[in-house]
C-alpha cells in the first residue's frame, strides 16, 4: 500500500531501551476503516509500537505518517491537532479517578472548550449509550463501577470526540469470557458505526478473530507474519501456529529455568 | 570493585539527576507562564495545599513560639536579659522558624500527596491518557501545583508568623509574668519589614521546591506500589533537604554584609 492511501504508514520503526532493542525495523500500513490487530508474546514490543505511533514514546528511527503527514518531531500545536485524530483505550482503562464517569467521557470536549459543561454532559451520556451504559452511571466515580463497565466507559471516552483512529491496548484483558465478548462486539459496532480505523494489540485469540481484518505477529522487534484474519490458521508460520494454539513447545522460547 | 569507579558512577548519576530536575523545573516554569492555564485546578490546589495545611502549620507555629519563649527565658534569665525574649521570639519566628518549619510540615503533607497522586497516575497510565486526550500533562498536572504552592506558602507562613508570635506572647505573659504592653512594644519595636518579607520570600521559594519535588518524583515514578512509595519518600526527603539548603542561600542573599 502506498503511503498516500494509508491512514497509518510506518516504515523502519526502531526503539531501544538501553542495550535492549525492542523494535528493530517495523513496517506496516493500515488503510482507512481497516482493523489491524498486532499479536505477540509479552515483552515483544506490541505496546511500544502503538505508543510510538501515538507519540507517547519517541522512536530512535523510522517514519510514521498519519494521513500522509509526518507524525514525528511535531511542535505542540501540530501534536495537539494530530492527537485530535486519535482515541486510545488503555489496558487498565486509565480513567481519571478523581472525576465522575461523565467527566471522564467528556474530558476532551471540556478541555477543548468546544462544549459547555451542560452540553458536554449530554454528549457524554449519549456516548455512554453507544457502549450500552445508561445515564445512571454518569455520576458514579470510576472506583464505583465494575471492570467490564470501566472498559466500556474507557471506550466511550476514546470515541467521545469522534476520532478517526482508535488504538486498543489489550481491550479484553482481565475480563471474563462473556464480558470480553461484549467488549469485542462493542468494538466492532462502534468501528462500523463511526467508520473508524483501528489498531489493537491483544493476546486473546477470540478477540483477534472477532475484531481483526488483518493480523500482524511481532517477535523479537520485527513483524514476522502479516495476513488476513481468515488466513491465520493456515499462515505457514511456526511462530504463528505456536502462538495461536498457546503451545509451550515451538520456536518461541521463554527464559524459564526447567525445574 | 574499584571504589573510585563507584564514587565516580555515583557522582555522575547525581549530576544526571540534577540536570533532569533542572530541565523539569524549566519546563514547569515555562508551562506556568505560557497559556492555556487551568484556573479551576489552581484554585483546587490552593485549597489542598493551603487551606487544608492550616491546622498542621498553625499547631507547629503555636508550640514553636511557646517553646521558644520558655527556652529563651531559661537562658537569658541567667544574664538578666529577659527583656530580649520578645525580640528573640519575633525575629526567630518571622525570619527562620516560621518559613522553615511550615515548609518542612508542608513538604511532609503536600509533597508526599503530590508525589503519590501523580505517581499513581503515571503507573495507571492516566498521564499517557491525558496526552492522548490532547492535554499536556505539564500544563494540567505540574503547572497548577507549582503556581498554587508558590502562592500559598507565603500566606501560610504569614499565618504561622502571627500564631507563633502569639504563642510566645501567651507563655511570656501567663507563665513567665511579663507585662503585656511592654512585651508587645518590644515585639513591634524590633520588627522590621525586611524580617517579614525575607520570610515570605523564603516561603515562596520553599513552596515552589516542595511542589517541584512532588511533581518530579511522581512523574518519574517506577511501576508498582513500591515505585509510588519510593517516589513519595524521595519527594519528602529531597524537598526537605532543598528547603534547608535554600534557607541558607536566601538568608545569605538578604542578610549577608
Amino acid at each position: 500500500m502506498s503511503s498516500e492511501h494509508a491512514k497509518i504508514h510506518v516504515r523502519g520503526l526502531k526503539k531501544s531501551f538501553g542495550r535492549k532493542t525492542v523494535l528493530d525495523g517495523i513496517d506496516f500500513d493500515v488503510a482507512k476503516g481497516e482493523s489491524l490487530v498486532i499479536i505477540g508474546g509479552s515483552g515483544s514490543g506490541k505496546s511500544v509500537t502503538i505508543k510510538c505511533v501515538l507519540g507517547l514514546i519517541q522512536p530512535d528511527a523510522g517514519v510514521i505518517e498519519i494521513d500522509g503527514e509526518k507524525a514525528t518531531s511535531l511542535s505542540g500545536r501540530e501534536r495537539d491537532q494530530l492527537m485530535a485524530k486519535f482515541g486510545m483505550l488503555f489496558q487498565g482503562g486509565a480513567l481519571f479517578d478523581s472525576m465522575t464517569v461523565w467527566e471522564n467521557v467528556a474530558f476532551r470536549l471540556i478541555q477543548e472548550r468546544s462544549h459547555s459543561r451542560k452540553q458536554a454532559r449530554e454528549a457524554a451520556i449519549e456516548t455512554l449509550g453507544m457502549v450500552g451504559l445508561g445515564g445512571d452511571v454518569a455520576d458514579l466515580l470510576p472506583s464505583e463501577v465494575s471492570g467490564g463497565m470501566m472498559k466500556r466507559v474507557a471506550l466511550a471516552r476514546a470515541i467521545a470526540a469522534r476520532p478517526d483512529i482508535i488504538f486498543f491496548d489489550e481491550p479484553t484483558t482481565g475480563l471474563d469470557p462473556i464480558t470480553a465478548d461484549v467488549i469485542n462486539d462493542l468494538i466492532v459496532s462502534v468501528r462500523e458505526k463511526l467508520g473508524l480505523t483501528t489498531v489493537s494489540i491483544t493476546h486473546d485469540m477470540a478477540s483477534v478473530r472477532k475484531i481483526a481484518d488483518r493480523v500482524a505477529m511481532i517477535h523479537q522487534g520485527q513483524f514476522i507474519w502479516t495476513g488476513s484474519v481468515g488466513d491465520i490458521d493456515n499462515s505457514g508460520s511456526e511462530y504463528v501456529d505456536q502462538f495461536i494454539h498457546g503451545r509451550a513447545e515451538g520456536p518461541i522460547t521463554m527464559d524459564i529455568r526447567k525445574p | 570493585m574499584n571504589p573510585l569507579a563507584a564514587i565516580g558512577r555515583t557522582f555522575l548519576a547525581f549530576l544526571a539527576s540534577t540536570g533532569r530536575m533542572a530541565l523539569f523545573a524549566g519546563l514547569g516554569i515555562f508551562h506556568c507562564i505560557v497559556p492555556p492555564w487551568y484556573p479551576r485546578l489552581v484554585l483546587r490546589q490552593i485549597m489542598d495545599i493551603g487551606y487544608f495545611s492550616l491546622p498542621v502549620v498553625g499547631l507547629t507555629a503555636v508550640f514553636t513560639g511557646m517553646v521558644l519563649a520558655l527556652q529563651s527565658y531559661t537562658g537569658f534569665s541567667r544574664f538578666e536579659a529577659e527583656g530580649a525574649i520578645a525580640s528573640i521570639v519575633v525575629l526567630s519566628v518571622t525570619r527562620e522558624l516560621g518559613p522553615v518549619l511550615a515548609g518542612l510540615m508542608v513538604a511532609g503533607r503536600v509533597g508526599a500527596a503530590i508525589a503519590a497522586e501523580i505517581g499513581t497516575m503515571r503507573v495507571t497510565e492516566q498521564i499517557d491518557a491525558l496526552t492522548t486526550l490532547s492535554t499536556n500533562p505539564f500544563k494540567y498536572l505540574v503547572a497548577p501545583r507549582l503556581i498554587a504552592a508558590t502562592v500559598t506558602l507565603p500566606l501560610l507562613v504569614l499565618v504561622a508568623d502571627i500564631i507563633g508570635v502569639m504563642g510566645g506572647y501567651v507563655v511570656s505573659i501567663h507563665k513567665l509574668g511579663f507585662n503585656p504592653t511592654s512585651y508587645l512594644a518590644n515585639t513591634f519595636d524590633i520588627l522590621e519589614v525586611m524580617d517579614v518579607v525575607s520570610g515570605l520570600v523564603k516561603a515562596a521559594v520553599f513552596g515552589f521546591l516542595i511542589a517541584l519535588m512532588g511533581c518530579y518524583h511522581g512523574y518519574h515514578s517506577k511501576r508498582g506500589a513500591q515505585g509510588v512509595g519510593q517516589a513519595t519518600t524521595y519527594a519528602v526527603v529531597s524537598g526537605s533537604i532543598l528547603i534547608l539548603t535554600f534557607n541558607y542561600i536566601v538568608t545569605e542573599m538578604f542578610f549577608s554584609r
